[in-house]
């Protein structure tokens, strides 16, 4: 079990900024995060697009973002848990006991969310019966390639993933690609190459078709696909892959007993703590009049949300507002004391 | 303003005077039309507030930008009338435009 003052879920820019503050008032915290790496929806819907409105930066972007927050946050050494979402939560008498899908333990005095719109997840084919296949035989990303060699892979989806693995696997297995159009949002020298492959046989690219139904017994038999003017086509295939981007779900958060509004949790402008004692929630996931989704207010709610962590992790302790231009507390904390 | 007309899946139809330039998103945000997340508040990078537009208004609709194709290739069940609700401004044009919200949005 690791013991820290805060746990902060999620390690978008609201969550990173809320660890520095953590770090400025001497608390310690550990993140977890559901996606390989820090950064949250700047780092996965916009790594490349300008953000113009953070405050005293022109301009940057999503990566750049990130990238100035993790350096920020340097001298506090905050541990990152990637990878992972948070499962379940237990009041332990003052403090919070939560475990996640990678059984990680932590003891907290509390809790900040900063989960954005929830966590990310593979967007999944609309049918129902593909959820008994879900990790047979349907899968919505790739953890061991060697399983598909010599097999018949059908691969949904019209982006770099599905475009990269049609192009890698047709080495080694039999690769159908469908896509729901002509155009792809993948690279173009990746569609180039789709086509050559496709020309050469090596590929069976299907344009203008989606997926219409699947069959077979504990493992998929044959998909069979439909074309826009209502055509429909069946083949064998031993896999099925879909590459549809990532949505973002709320999950288990949801059963927490937290106050939700429209899939956003109802804090007080105080100090940003919900309806459970010791639980926050900042940025995008929180809700109040006035709310504004903007990462700047993100910024702010993390330095009250912080603050207002201080009376659970050092309740005998009174917190000194202190700016960090002067405060030598601080300054030592940042590794800066001259 | 313009009245639009909502049907949800379950073929209720809401019709909303919404002001011109708002988002057809929007109006129905604001107004608790059910079916549309818009999870990413109108950014264009989530699929999650899209809809159905009845054949006879495509035309009149403002035209795909960049990136709305490519984000409706990660939507529920896209069709050709498919479109993003956030990219839809609207205008004295839209008024009586009839949208149909699909089942899910994920």
């Amino acid at each position: 079990m690791i013991k820290k003052d805060v746990l902060i879920i999620g390690a978008g820019p609201t969550g990173l900024f809320c660890a520095h503050q953590l770090g400025i008032i001497g608390l310690s915290c550990e993140i977890v995060d559901n996606l390989d790496k820090a950064g949250g929806q700047c780092i996965e819907l916009y790594p490349d697009k300008p953000i113009y409105d953070i405050p005293a930066v022109p301009e940057c972007t999503g990566e750049e973002l990130t990238n100035n927050l993790l350096q920020q946050i340097k001298p506090f050494n905050v541990k990152f848990h990637l990878n992972e979402r948070v499962e379940e939560l237990k009041k332990a008498e003052d403090r919070w006991h939560v475990k996640t899908s990678g059984k990680q333990e932590f003891d907290v005095a509390s809790i900040v969310i900063a989960g954005g719109v929830g966590s990310f997840e593979p967007r999944k084919f609309p049918l129902k019966e593909c959820e008994k296949f879900e990790g047979s035989s349907i899968f919505y990303s790739i953890k061991d390639k060697t399983v598909f060699k010599d097999k018949t892979i059908s691969i949904f989806g019209g982006g770099d993933s599905a475009l990269d693995w049609a192009i890698e696997l047709s080495n080694t297995s039999k690769v159908n690609l469908i896509h729901r159009r002509d155009g792809f949002s993948g690279a173009e020298s990746s569609v180039q190459k789709v086509k050559e492959l496709n020309d050469q046989g090596k590929i069976n690219l299907y344009t203008k078709y989606q997926i219409y139904s699947v069959s077979g017994e504990n493992n998929i038999q044959s998909v069979k696909i439909k074309h826009d003017d209502g055509e429909t086509k069946e083949f064998k295939t031993d896999y099925v892959l879909g590459f549809f981007g990532l949505i973002m779900q709320l999950g288990p958060i949801l059963d927490w007993g937290l106050n939700i509004n429209k899939k956003a949790i109802e804090v007080n402008t105080e100090n940003f703590e919900t309806n459970i004692d010791g639980i926050f929630a900042i940025g995008d996931i929180c809700t109040y009049p006035g709310k504004l989704k903007l990462i700047l207010s993100g910024f702010h709610e993390g330095a009250l949300a912080a603050r207002g962590c201080f009376k659970y992790a050092k309740p005998d302790e009174k917190l000194r507002f202190e700016f960090t231009t002067t405060s030598k507390a601080a300054q030592e904390r940042l590794g800066v004391k001259k | 303003m313009a009245k639009i007309n909502y049907i949800t899946h379950d073929n209720q139809t809401h019709t909303i005077d919404v002001q011109n330039g708002l988002t057809v998103m929007e109006g129905a945000v604001q107004n608790d039309i059910p079916g549309i997340d818009a999870d990413c508040g109108g950014g264009m990078a989530c699929a999650t507030c899209h809809v159905y537009v009845n054949e006879e208004w495509l035309d009149k609709l403002p035209s795909k930008e960049d990136g709305e194709e490519d984000m409706l290739d990660m939507a529920f069940e896209p069709k050709q009338n498919s479109r993003l609700s956030c990219q839809l401004t609207v205008s004295d044009e839209l008024d009586g435009l009839v949208v149909n919200i699909p089942s899910k949005q994920v």
